[in-house]
Formats: structure tokens, C-alpha cells, sequence
């Protein structure tokens, strides 16, 4: 049984939805049926955080969204992050703090890391210590995801007064 | 090699001990790395898994009748359709590519399919009426070498009795215990993916992620009855191991599929699949007894060693060969006998994880030390540093250490190291965390330290190489290895290698397969940057003696006047200089196997100079426990490690983190609950790892650099001993904090709460 068409809107584009099935998760459907695969799959059960996308602005799992009551909401993925071809200061952070290492939770985090600054841009270390325990890593142990976190607050934090005091 | 110069290099872009960057960050930021569970194919199918349910049960039989005509579906195989070798196994083929006639343990693959939709995968597999008769499974490793035997191998894998020494000896002093360790996953956040491509010659093109892909090849192609050329493994997108994926798990599957079919097939497993679908590190049951004079001097040593295989072979025998030889810790021991076994049971298989071995005697040899320090009434570090390895002694197999042995060193730094953690100030802070469970009252810290040490690369005689190629063509470098990237960092080092030998800017990283180059060894046991990194520094110079004999030659110069510098070569002797691009305009091309000196197998008695270089550490731990729910948070963690050389600073330290949070796991979190043959616990939701709320900050007390002889850039591989000594280290802080005997790991609340009740504490 597939569903009628249905349109999402993903990183800002309508994307339409052939021959899905009802019962479809978001992550499903973002990663087969639109290609979208930077969002990942380590459990599909809410518990790890690799599948982070934005609903509307709030983190969400998408393996827990069922993809269909996702229509007429904004979704963002790991690909809506940064603008264009240029990566986020987070995204960049990531990189040169060596938060990367195999990076299958990489972009759960980066998502789940941007909407914690864009709304809270300089936290305590264990705000973004609660923030980021929804996203497992198995790799890092956390240490350099933190300092990426505390490079790119920093960064925000000096911007926004070299803006002030312009 | 004398001729080859480096220091007169000028590099662009980081070089060998700084912290060059991934060259595959970027894409992983933006989400554009392929993982091998992100291929796709126009005209793909997905395969799925029939799995036993039972651990142990005869197949009456199997009907595919009914799943073979369902919408979507293109293929159900099951043993009576296999025409290849119908066993498998790293060290030893024992293992089914599918059930024959009998289930050995839950999960074990029954039958396989393809169909055009996952949904339709799991309707076909739901369709297939399999009938059991049950058996009553061996669950009890303590059972196995007296049961019957549940494999036509029998039910001991390997046993080792390893003595050391005049047995006569005897300890003024002698403390005695038995420890537990349980089952930990690897837990890799890619579950165990890839795709199969049948290709026009009648081979076969499978991309996955894997430690190993020659090994792997093998395998593959023995089981299609395929010659191995045939056979073409390609290294997608890992995403991590740590020991997961050095055997096969759906490789032979989704070939088997793909030939059936003659159409790609996709496979992911799901989390729970993952959990049954690959081997775990072992469970184990220690029995010691120390001996010590009254000043503290070790004295002899006894242990009995139990470990858990499961169901099949996989590298049990090197894993225990690692529990005995590596028993005793890091201390010099004139007296010593061990009996170690690894058996069969019916339940789920165990093979490699980080530290293979070295992680479960570690927990028990540091509990011992421990425990004689408080009989002998002296301070623990100082009975450590009193017994402490150095180069020259020997290890309890009778081997002496030839290269660095800082095993004081790494006590010494990490002891005198300052604790930064005050005490809790927010109640989120505390055991419990943000439930806000605990009463401040009934917190309690502890602290305490532990030391361990493993050999690096593989042992016992066996061949252990690594092949690389490099082209050097218009002054870009392009390295060719099968080393499987698994997110520790080698395709970083490899550049930084090349940057270093050759001093060229850009350096491409052909992929890693097995279509391209010879193997490269495992990525595990600490030893690619070894091997690997031997490769291609080899290689590289050798590229680099034939360029600067190139441009000698061909411009009558003497060779020894040339060298490198910002990207082109230059003369010493004149004012002669030609741009790398000009000097290979037309290629130098140079492939070598790199081996490691030769190690040898162990004698009837245990004894033998089986391993090629040893790695040691010591991590401190400060803990807070809730006595009143059994809760334990790990405060600050403190290490210090014998590194031989620093070659990526940065990515170092990623390693030490995040062994260091797969060793806090084992300590206070992680166990594969599995209870008559079946896991209790096969999802995230019930198998807990380690959040950033569990893991606290790594201080690295110090990185000992003594050079190591005969390692390429004098560095020792870095991966394992982070998870090796910080169990150890935080269950021994639990107990400093509890004063209870706490000799099973993981450390669950009943076994602070009701230590009286709990099965070991």
C-alpha cells in the first residue's frame, strides 16, 4: 500500500514524496526516498541521536517522526546546515578540534550543537554536556566534541561583541 | 635508508608530530561521506537475515514455499543452496554461512533473502516456516569441557598452561580472589552494512566496512567457491569498529544474494540485528593467588583463567593466548603458573574488542594489587612502582624486553598528577545526575589507580605485513594501502608521512581495496600506524631515493647534494633546483610489504618471545558514589601513556578519550545481559554506553616519549591500552570510595546496595 503524494519541505525545499508508504519514518524517508542520507541510523529508536534533524526549529529524532506528519513543517538536515558551499563555525569547529572520528554521530551532533547555540550561544559546560546527551559517540569519548562546542561558542561569543561595540 | 634525509625539508602542510586535520572531517561534517550503509543502486535489492531464535536447537525443517512467492521477493537461500565452502572463521572455518541442520546460538543466520523492499525483506523472513526441536543449551562455560560436545570440534577452543619460574616459591604474604567480567559490545554506531555488485566476469564487487578486507576476501571467496581475483572487496564508509568487524558477518550473505539474483543487494542490520550479528568481548572468570615477600617484592604468582568463547571459534585462541601472557600486569614475577582455557558454549559468539584480552586480566591483577597493598599495609602506587617492568626483564612467557618498557614512567606521572575536580556544587552533579536521586550524605568519593599493558600487532609466529604502493606523478603522491580506515585516523597519518619523506603538498589516497594492492593487515591489535605507517614510509622513501637518482642522473649531479625543499629538489653543492612536478613528469612508482620483526609461538609451557613491542598505561580515577542506589559517577579521569613518539597530537588524544570512555563503560555501564543461552539487552534503549554526561574530562598526566627501536618514527600504537587500564582503575576508585569487595565488572547498583545479595560483590 503506498500513500498519496506528499510534499516536505527540507532545508528550506519542497521535496515531493512518490509511492511512500504510510508508515515511513522521517529518517526513512529522508535518507531513501530523497537521498538525504547524512542523517544516520545507529538505532532507530530515539536512544542515540545520529538521526537529529530540526522540526520547526526543535531537535527531533526523525526515526521517531513518521515522515507524513512532517508535511507542512520545516524540516532541517545535516545538509541545511551552513549556507551554501561554506560549513558552519560549528561545522568547522568540529573539524579542526578533532571531534571527527569515524563521524557516523557527527552530523546528529552538529545539528543538536546548532540549535543549542543559536538559541543559547554561550552555555556552561554542562549545559552542553546535557544538551548533547541525546547523541551518542562511540569514538571520542566526548572530549574534543566539547572543546569544538567551546571554540564555536567563543567565536559566536567574540562576534557578537566586536558587533556591539561597532 | 642512510642516504634519506628529512630534517632539510620544507613541508607544506603538517608534517609527522603535528596535528594535521582529518582529510575526511569535511565531508564528514556536511554529511557527505558515504558510510557503507549509504550506497545505493538503481537497480538494487535489500537483503535480511532469518535468525534462530533459540540458542540452541536441531532444524526439523526449513519451507521457503510460501516467502518465495510473496510480492517483491527474488531469492531465498538456505544451506542446501550453498555450493562453496559452507564454513567460515578468522583463525578457524567452523563457523555456518548458514545453519546446517543445527543452531548453535540465538541469532545464528537460518536462511537469507532478497526483495525489493525492506518491508517486503521482512515478510518474506516472517513467512519462512522454520521447525525447531529444541535443545537445552550449554550456557555454563564452567560446564563446557566436560559436557557433550555442541560442534564436531569439540568444546575447548585453546588452553594454555603457563609456567614461569621455580614453583617452589613461596609468599611471606599472599592475598587470593576471584573476578568476573561481562560480556561488553563493541557497539559501533554504523551497524554492519554494504553491497554486493555481481560483475560481468561472473565475480563479484562487495563494498563494506570492515578491519580487514583481505582476510575478509578470503573468506568471501572460499565460501562462493570463487578463485580469489574474482572476489573484489572495496572499503566503504566505516563507521567504527573497535573489533566489531574483524570477522565476517554479512559479507558471504549478501554476495550469496547477489549472485542468486544477479542484481546489487543492499544489507543494514538493524541495532538489535547488530547485537547478534557479531562477536563480543569475551565474558571471563579469574581465579588468582598473589605471593609477596613482606617488603612488597612479587613473589609468585598462581591464576586460573576462564573465558567465554560462545558459539563459534572466531579469534578466541589469540584472545586467551593474550589473557594469559599479559595475566600477570606489568609487574616483574619469578613465579608463575596459569591455566587459562577458552571454551565453547551455546552462547553468542566472542572474538576481538579493544584490548582483546588484556582489558579482563587487567581488572583482575590491578583488584590483586590492590588488595596486597592493604594486607602489606602499603601505599598501592608504591607497591606498583616496587614491581614495576623495565626494559631488559622479563615477562612471565620468559620473553625480555627489548625496546622501552616506561612502565614507572607512566605510574610515576599519573599518580603525582593533581586532581582539578572539586567537590559536587549543583546536584546535577552528583551520582544520579539530573533524576536529582541523590542525598548528598550518602555520597561518597573515591580514587584510586590501576596500570596494564598489551602487546602491539599480532603474535605467536604468525606473518604480520602490510603492503603499500606510491606513485609519485607531476608531483602528487598517490599512496595505495588496503588499511581499513575505521575513524582512527590513518588516512591523517598517511598524508602527514608522505608530506614528511616526500615534501609534497597534495597526496591522494587511492581506495582501499583489495582489487588494488596486497593486504595490509588488520586495522586492530595497535597496529596500523606500525605497519601501515611502516608501509608507506618505506615506500616513500624509496620513491624519494629513485627521484633525487633520477634528476642526479639525468643532470650528471652527485645524489648526495640533492635534497627536497618547497616542493621541488635543489642542490647543496650548486645553484641547480627543478619543481617535484618537472622531476616526475613521467611516474616513480614503488609497492613494498613492510613486516614487523618475527615473533614466535609459545612452548608447551607457555614460555616464548611471542610478541613484538608492549604498550603500557596507567589511568587514576576519582569517583562519586550514591550509596543509597548503587549510582556511580566518574569524576575526572587521569592517564598518562607510553607512546614511544607523538605522531598527531590531536588525534592522540582523541584515542585516549575514547578508549578511556569504552573502558568507563566496562567499569560502571555496559554488559550484554545474556541468561540461558539468550541477550536480554540487544538495543541502545537496554545496553548502555557511556553519554557525555557519564564521561568526565580526560587529564593526560603525561605521554612518555621514549623512542621505541625498530618502530617506524619510534612510535608504538596508541588504541588499546586507553581501555585497558581505566576499568580496571574506576572499579578500584568504586571500591577505595565503598570498601567493598566489588570483584565483578560492570559495577551494578545491587552490587553496592545489597553486596551481600549480589552474585559476586
Amino acid at each position: 500500500m503506498t500513500s498519496e503524494i506528499y510534499t516536505l519541505t527540507v532545508n528550506g525545499n519542497d521535496c515531493q514524496v512518490i509511492d511512500g508508504h504510510p508508515s515511513e519514518s522521517l529518517l526513512w524517508v529522508l535518507r531513501e526516498r530523497l537521498e538525504l542520507s547524512g542523517s544516520k541510523n545507529a538505532c532507530e529508536e530515539g536512544e542515540c541521536g545520529s538521526c537529529t534533524v530540526l522540526l520547526d526549529g526543535e531537535i527531533v529524532c526523525s526515526c521517531l517522526v513518521l515522515a507524513a506528519s512532517a508535511v507542512g513543517r520545516e524540516i532541517t538536515t545535516i545538509e541545511g546546515l551552513g549556507s551554501g558551499k561554506e560549513i558552519s563555525d560549528v561545522q568547522k569547529a568540529f573539524v579542526e578540534a578533532g571531534a571527527v572520528q569515524c563521524g557516523f554521530c557527527t552530523p546528529g551532533l552538529l545539528v543538536t550543537i546548532d540549535q543549542l547555540l543559536n538559541t543559547n550561544p554561550d552555555p556552561d559546560e554542562l549545559v552542553v554536556r546535557e544538551a548533547i546527551s541525546g547523541n551518542l559517540c562511540r569514538c571520542t569519548g566526548y572530549g574534543r566534541i566539547l572543546e569544538a562546542v567551546r571554540i564555536a561558542s567563543n567565536n559566536r561569543t567574540a562576534q557578537n561583541e566586536e558587533e556591539k561595540s561597532k | 635508508m642512510s642516504r634519506v634525509q628529512t630534517s632539510d625539508t620544507a613541508i607544506k602542510g603538517p608534517r609527522i608530530g603535528e596535528s594535521a586535520l582529518r582529510p575526511d572531517g569535511i565531508p564528514k561534517v556536511k554529511g557527505e561521506f558515504v558510510f557503507s550503509n549509504d550506497l545505493r543502486h538503481p537497480d538494487m535489492l535489500w537483503g535480511g537475515t532469518l535468525r534462530s531464535p533459540h540458542p540452541a536447537a536441531r532444524i526439523v525443517s526449513i519451507n521457503v514455499t510460501s516467502a518465495l512467492k510473496m510480492t517483491g521477493v527474488h531469492a531465498v537461500i538456505t544451506s542446501e543452496d550453498l555450493d562453496g565452502m559452507p564454513l567460515y572463521g578468522l583463525e578457524h572455518p567452523d563457523q555456518p554461512v548458514l545453519a546446517d541442520g543445527l543452531v548453535r546460538y540465538q541469532g545464528e543466520p537460518v536462511a537469507i533473502v532478497a526483495a525489493d523492499h525492506p518491508e517486503n525483506v521482512r515478510l518474506a523472513l516472517e513467512a519462512i516456516d522454520v521447525e525447531y526441536e529444541l535443545i537445552e543449551p550449554l550456557s555454563d562455560p564452567n560446564l563446557a569441557q566436560e559436557a557433550e560436545a555442541i560442534h564436531p570440534d569439540g568444546n575447548l577452543f585453546r588452553e594454555i598452561d603457563l609456567t614461569h619460574g621455580n614453583s617452589q616459591e613461596e609468599g611471606e604474604i599472599i592475598v587470593e580472589g576471584t573476578y568476573e567480567v561481562g560480556m561488553q559490545d563493541q557497539a559501533p554506531l554504523g551497524t554492519e552494512s554494504g553491497m554486493a555488485i555481481p560483475s560481468e566476469d561472473g565475480g563479484i564487487d562487495l563494498f563494506v566496512s570492515t578491519q580487514w578486507l583481505h582476510a575478509d576476501r578470503d573468506q568471501v571467496a572460499a565460501c562462493l567457491n570463487l578463485p580469489i581475483e574474482k572476489v573484489r572487496l572495496t572499503l566503504a564508509g566505516v563507521g567504527g569498529a573497535f573489533g566489531a568487524r574483524e570477522d565476517i558477518s554479512l559479507h558471504i550473505h549478501l554476495c550469496l544474494l547477489a549472485m542468486k539474483t544477479g542484481k546489487p543487494i543492499k544489507m543494514s542490520y538493524s541495532r538489535t540485528e547488530s547485537f547478534h550479528g557479531h562477536v563480543h568481548r569475551h565474558p571471563a572468570q579469574m581465579w588468582y593467588r598473589h605471593h609477596a615477600k613482606s617488603d612488597g617484592t612479587l613473589t609468585r604468582i598462581e591464576a586460573r583463567l576462564l573465558l567465554d568463547g560462545g558459539a563459534y571459534a572466531s579469534t578466541s585462541s589469540a584472545v586467551l593466548a593474550n589473557a594469559t601472557c599479559f595475566a600477570a600486569g606489568p609487574y616483574r614475577v619469578p613465579s608463575v603458573e596459569i591455566y587459562g582455557a577458552v571454551v565453547r558454549t551455546n552462547n553468542p559468539p566472542c572474538g576481538a574488542m579493544r584490548g582483546f584480552g588484556c582489558v579482563q586480566v587487567c581488572f583482575a591483577h590491578e583488584a590483586q594489587m590492590d588488595k596486597l597493598a592493604i594486607e602489606l599495609g602499603m601505599d598501592p602506587v608504591e607497591l606498583r612502582l616496587k614491581n614495576a617492568l623495565k626494559p631488559g626483564d622479563q615477562i612471565i612467557t620468559g620473553q625480555t624486553i627489548t625496546g622501552t618498557a616506561p612502565v614507572a614512567e607512566v605510574i610515576e606521572t599519573c599518580a603525582q598528577h593533581p586532581i582539578s575536580v572539586g567537590s559536587a556544587t549543583q546536584q546535577m552533579e552528583l551520582p544520579g545526575g539530573a533524576g536529582r536521586t541523590a542525598d548528598p550524605k550518602n555520597v561518597v568519593r573515591g580514587e584510586a589507580i590501576a596500570v596494564g599493558f598489551k602487546n602491539l600487532m599480532f603474535s605467536e609466529g604468525f606473518d604480520d605485513f602490510s603492503t603499500a604502493s606510491c606513485q609519485l606523478l607531476d608531483g602528487v603522491a598517490t599512496i595505495t594501502c588496503a588499511c581499513a580506515e575505521v575513524g582512527q585516523g590513518f588516512v591523517t597519518l598517511a598524508q602527514q608521512i608522505v608530506r614528511e619523506i616526500l615534501g609534497v603538498e597534495e597526496v591522494i589516497l587511492a581506495p582501499a581495496s583489495t582489487a588494488n594492492v596486497g593486504s595490509a593487515g588488520s586495522t586492530s591489535a595497535s597496529r596500523q600506524t606500525w605497519m601501515s605507517g611502516g608501509a608507506v614510509k618505506s615506500v616513500c622513501e624509496q620513491v624519494r631515493i629513485r627521484v633525487l637518482s633520477r634528476i642526479a642522473e639525468s643532470h650528471d649531479l652527485d645524489v648526495e647534494s640533492l635534497v627536497i625543499v618547497d616542493g621541488g629538489i635543489a642542490s647543496l653543492s650548486s645553484d641547480f633546483s627543478i619543481s617535484l612536478k618537472e622531476a616526475t613528469a613521467e611516474p616513480i612508482e614503488v609497492e613494498d610489504t613492510y613486516r614487523h620483526l618475527p615473533t614466535h609461538p609459545l612452548n608447551e609451557n607457555g614460555q616464548g618471545d611471542a610478541h613484538v613491542s608492549f604498550a603500557f598505561s596507567a589511568h587514576r580515577a576519582v569517583v562519586d558514589v550514591d550509596q543509597e542506589l548503587g549510582l556511580v559517577k566518574v569524576v575526572e579521569l587521569i592517564t598518562s601513556q607510553d607512546v614511544g613518539r607523538v605522531l598527531n597530537p590531536l588525534q592522540l588524544q582523541g584515542q585516549l578519550e575514547g578508549g578511556a570512555a569504552q573502558g568507563l563503560g566496562l567499569a560502571v555501564l555496559e554488559e550484554v545481559n545474556v541468561v540461558d543461552g539468550r541477550i536480554l539487552n540487544p538495543s541502545f534503549t537496554d545496553y548502555l554506553l557511556p553519554t557525555s554526561l557519564d564521561m568526565p574530562p580526560l587529564e593526560i598526566a603525561a605521554l612518555i616519549e621514549q623512542p621505541e627501536p625498530n618502530a617506524p618514527f619510534g612510535a608504538k600504537g596508541v588504541g588499546e591500552p586507553p581501555a585497558i587500564s581505566s576499568t580496571a582503575a574506576i572499579a578500584s576508585a568504586v571500591r577505595n570510595a565503598t570498601g567493598l569487595d566489588l570483584q565483578r565488572v560492570p559495577i551494578r547498583p545491587a552490587d553496592i546496595v545489597f553486596p551481600e545479595r549480589s552474585e559476586n560483590g
